[in-house]
């Protein structure tokens, strides 16, 4: 191992520590207090900017009265996930951003937290509002075990559905287990909701890759020994209707000479690695990730936390374009992210690993089709950053093989599923899809309102083909 | 800086109108002299009379939006301590603070002899004045002491005449607003003979259950009886009690103020009302003596604004300008004003409007427009009202946005939600552009149908967003007396019909 003598390595205590809880809890007065500032708005903005449309002022009223089982039976009417939901949302660009309080020179209701202390109650007091439904003798398969299949698996179950979810990894959740930060959200809390999903009937079956043949195309997946193949074509059969909630395949490559060397990893592999590994985890003392979106923050500041002396984030464009929420790159900024603009990575240098970075300089030039200026390089401006580990953050792929496999799939020109707004409906009729696979890579609310949607959607179109 | 110092009832001198009520901040000697240090003018001793044992526990309160007492309840009574060893405290403070007002508050047996002795043993310990507590509404008065002597006019007026035989500084009667009309007990403490009253002392009350284990507040040993309640609550009740007594040709004695006094701001509405002093306890004990400091500080300042040299200068002021309800001007109309560059959208006076006022305050295009009047009585006579409209009465419905409609009255046009986010669709129903929440959420008065009643501008969280606004309606002023009068005399005007 090249860079063997330049891990970092800190103790659990330190990880601990520095992974901390980044939203500590309400106390149970606090949560009182701040419930009675919320005015109680007639049609409030928040409900209206939730993706799943929690009935925001309702269920903070409930807390305001000390109802917490019905305030905590208010969010998972709406959402599934009001836990997860409570941690991982921007609630700043959603129902925070929303509040009216925002217009009054006053904060906001901080409407994530009182919706985590209902929640925590809720985890407290096991409290699970819900029962499955009178079995109807109709199955559906749910693609995928992240938050769109839970959501739409803990809908459907209440249906009556016996509804099986296909999971590639060992544990489901998704990103929820495997990709958000540690400080916001744990795997213990993305696997509570699992657990309360596991409770309503709906049967896991993990390490399955969906594959093998199917009724009009053929599908290759990569042959992986430890996972189980189902192929799509048995799905079909066995199952009346499938959800595909699929999410995003691999990180996008630079496509820069250099990218096999040891040192580069992508940013969800490394996100994963550090959340099951944790102090075990492995990364260097100069780490330079590449991209400035949300993701390429929670790899910058999980580096940090795991002790790295020196964390930069390298981007074509400036600050004004970085696609990062704006209280994501405050957090980046203070952790001591060093951030290199306007820079793009040309080639890595390295014998066997990661020893530099090869860099231009940019300049922003005309609007390209997003509107964002377009980078273009500075001719001789080539530089180095010296770093032992690169992080890739470029946004992720589609999983072209698998939905290529699906037949008569409509996608989009860059390769999302096309659906039906209303009721998630794909091109073929046997098929839903909702989430990252939809939209492109959004929140996981949104993940949450799809697979709602999807299962009502189900519902109807099942009901009216008898 | 403004001459803030009283002189109540001719001979008991304070150098301001704040004075500590009878009650547990007042139970020593140690505790009114921090007071008086703290800034006080003045203490009306905790009640003396023969000891007590009392219970744990003893206070209850009733907290408001995460605000803790805004009411207090108490089932404490009055000292638990020697006779000799408050009366001897009372001669030690007096001696130190020549200048501050004490005032004993006393309770003895309805007996002529007992109350001749408390009165001459009071004054000898060097009390400016005697606050007889016919007041208090627990525990005393089953034993035929407080309220039990304040809830009867005779009794009242007769130990009141008692105390007058052997007193030598001023008597004032503590009465209890747990009675109908509160002047019938001022008016007897006068024919008593009283020098002043101090009203009022606290109501009758349960503060709260425990909903755990089912008993009410404060427990003592799984049990509770009825207490007084006092504090912030009370106040609007006790500016009503008291101007009644300072409004009562009949009395025409000095009122010290008491009832949920905790900043000037109330003081000053005391006085206003016709107070002579003010009296503080639940405040007290809530943040302790320093809040005298802000409460000496504002009025001193507000008087200053105002030119008011002396408490004189606006004492009793706002008497006159509350009438009977017959006396208002009936000509007299404001409406709503809604002021959008302040609105923040939240919509609370739309709903005050439509659910508990009079349904003219609207919201454009949001199936939340003006109902026109025939609509509104068609939904009265229970006949269905045209499908599209507001009031079309039906089952909530699921919106296409997901949530239920809560307001029933409200048919399925409601504005849409967020679009969902912007996916590719196949079938698109909506637009991608998110709503411009703020300027659609802005709601407008019905100037027409507005009758000026102040809800929605009570229930706006922003000031001076809502504003009432007069409207010259060119009519002379004429109350609801003036037109029952000429009422009255156009229909005896009238040709007797042949």
């Amino acid at each position: 191992m090249a860079i063997k003598n330049k891990y970092v390595q800190i103790s659990p205590e330190e990880f601990d520590r520095n992974f901390a809880d980044i939203h500590p809890p309400l106390t149970p007065n606090a949560a009182v207090i701040e419930a009675s500032r919320c005015l109680f708005c007639f049609d409030a903005p928040c409900t209206i900017a939730c993706p799943t449309h929690i009935d925001v002022p309702k269920f903070i009223k409930k807390i305001a009265t000390r109802n917490l089982r019905g305030s905590a039976r208010t969010i998972l009417e709406a959402n599934i996930l009001g836990a997860s939901c409570s941690k991982v949302c921007p609630v700043e660009v959603l129902c925070e951003g929303a509040c009216v309080m925002n217009h009054h020179n006053e904060k906001p209701i901080q409407i994530a937290l009182l919706q985590r202390h209902a929640m925590d109650w809720a985890h407290d007091h096991q409290f699970q509002p819900f029962v499955p439904g009178t079995a109807n003798g109709k199955k559906v398969a749910c693609i995928g075990g992240g938050p769109a299949s839970l959501a739409c698996a803990a809908e459907l179950a209440q249906l009556g559905y016996a509804v099986t979810i296909f999971e590639r990894k060992p544990l489901a959740g998704g990103l929820n287990t495997y990709g958000i930060a540690e400080y916001k959200l744990t795997p213990e809390d993305a696997l509570r909701e699992v657990e309360s999903v596991r409770k309503l009937g709906v049967k896991f079956e993990c390490k399955v890759e969906i594959g093998g043949q199917s009724s009009s195309g053929k599908l290759d997946s990569i042959p992986n020994p430890t996972l189980r193949s189902v192929s799509l074509q048995s799905l079909e059969r066995d199952f009346d209707a499938i959800f595909v909630g699929i999410g995003l395949g691999d990180t996008t490559d630079l496509e820069v000479p250099g990218e096999h060397l040891e040192g580069v990893v992508d940013a969800l592999t490394f996100i994963e690695d550090y959340k099951t590994k944790r102090t075990k985890c492995k990364v260097g003392r100069r780490v330079a990730v590449i991209g400035a979106g949300n993701t390429a923050i929670d790899a910058a500041t999980a580096a940090v936390r795991l002790g790295v002396p020196e964390v930069r984030m390298v981007y074509r464009r400036s600050e004004a374009e970085m696609p990062a929420f704006a209280y994501e790159y405050e957090l980046a900024k203070g952790d001591g992210v060093i951030f290199n603009w306007r820079t793009q990575p040309v080639k890595i240098h390295g014998k066997k690993a990661v020893e530099k970075l090869e860099c231009v300089s940019m300049r922003l030039g005309k609007p390209d089709k997003t509107g964002r200026r377009r980078p273009e390089p500075v001719p001789r401006s080539k530089f180095f950053i010296e770093c032992d580990m690169v992080i890739k953050s470029l946004g992720q792929t589609k999983h072209d093989d698998f939905l290529k496999a699906v037949p008569l799939l409509k996608r989009s020109r860059d390769g999302r599923v096309l659906v039906d707004e209303k009721t998630c409906q794909t091109s073929n009729p046997k098929f839903f899809a909702g989430g990252d696979c939809v939209n492109g890579g959004r929140e996981v609310v949104d993940a949450v309102a799809d697979g709602k949607k999807a299962a009502h959607g189900i519902e109807t179109w099942i009901r009216r083909n008898g | 800086m403004a001459d803030l110092s009283v002189t109540f009832a001719k001979t008991i001198k304070s150098p301001n109108p704040f004075w500590l009520a009878s009650a547990p901040p007042t139970n020593s000697g140690f505790q009114v002299m921090r007071a008086f240090d703290a800034g006080w003018g003045g203490a009306v001793w905790k009640t003396i009379g023969e000891p007590i044992v009392n219970t744990t526990s003893r206070y209850s309160s009733i907290d408001y939006n995460g605000v803790r007492m805004m009411g207090l309840n108490n089932i404490e009574l009055i000292t638990d301590r020697p006779i000799e060893d408050n009366l001897r405290e009372i001669y030690e403070v007096k001696k130190r603070f020549p200048h501050h007002a004490v005032i004993a508050s006393l309770m003895v047996d309805s007996k002529r002899e007992t109350w001749h002795d408390i009165v001459k043993r009071t004054e000898d310990a060097g009390a400016d004045g005697l606050e007889l507590n016919f007041g208090c509404p627990h525990g005393m008065s089953e034993r035929g002491m407080g309220s039990a002597v304040g809830q009867v006019p005779e009794y009242c007026e007769m130990i009141t005449a008692w105390v007058k035989e052997v007193a030598r500084t001023p008597v004032l009667i503590k009465l209890t607003p747990n009675v109908t009309n509160i002047a019938l007990i001022g008016r007897a403490a006068r024919k008593g003979g009283a020098d002043g009253l101090s009203a009022i002392n606290t109501f009758n009350s349960i503060t709260s259950i425990d909903l755990d284990d089912l008993a009410p507040r404060p427990k003592v040993s799984g049990k509770s009886a009825h207490g007084g309640y006092c504090g912030p609550a009370v106040k609007p009740i006790a500016l009503n009690m008291v101007h009644t007594l300072n409004a009562d040709p009949e009395i025409r004695i000095p009122v010290s103020g008491i009832g949920g006094i905790a900043t000037w701001q109330d003081a000053a509405e005391f006085i206003l009302l016709g107070c002579s002093s003010v009296q503080v306890c639940t405040a007290v004990m809530h943040y302790g003596f320093r809040i005298v400091e802000d409460m000496i500080d504002g009025l001193s300042n507000w008087m200053d604004e105002k030119g008011f040299k002396t408490l004189d200068d606006f004492r009793g002021a706002s008497i006159a300008r509350l009438e009977d309800w017959g006396n208002l001007d009936l000509n007299y109309k404001i409406i709503a004003s809604i002021d959008p560059e302040k609105c923040i959208g939240c919509d609370l006076c739309h709903i005050a409007c439509w659910d508990a006022a009079h349904q003219c305050i609207h919201i454009e295009g949001e199936g939340r427009e003006a109902p026109t009047r025939v609509e509104k009585e068609s939904a009265m006579n229970f006949l269905a009202p045209p499908a599209h409209h507001p009031l079309h009465v039906h089952e909530p419905v699921l919106h296409s946005r997901g949530i239920t409609t809560r307001y029933v009255g409200l048919s399925g046009n409601g504005r849409q939600g967020q679009a969902p986010p912007p996916t590719t669709s196949l079938h698109s129903s909506t637009e991608d552009a998110p709503p411009a929440l703020r300027s659609n959420r802005v709601p407008y008065v019905d100037e027409e149908e507005c009758v000026g009643c102040n809800l929605c501008w009570l229930v706006c969280p922003v000031d001076s967003c809502i504003t009432m606004k007069e409207v010259r309606t060119g009519l002379p002023f004429e109350s609801f007396n003036d037109r029952t009068k000429r009422l009255a005399k156009v229909s005896t005007c009238e040709p007797p019909s042949t």
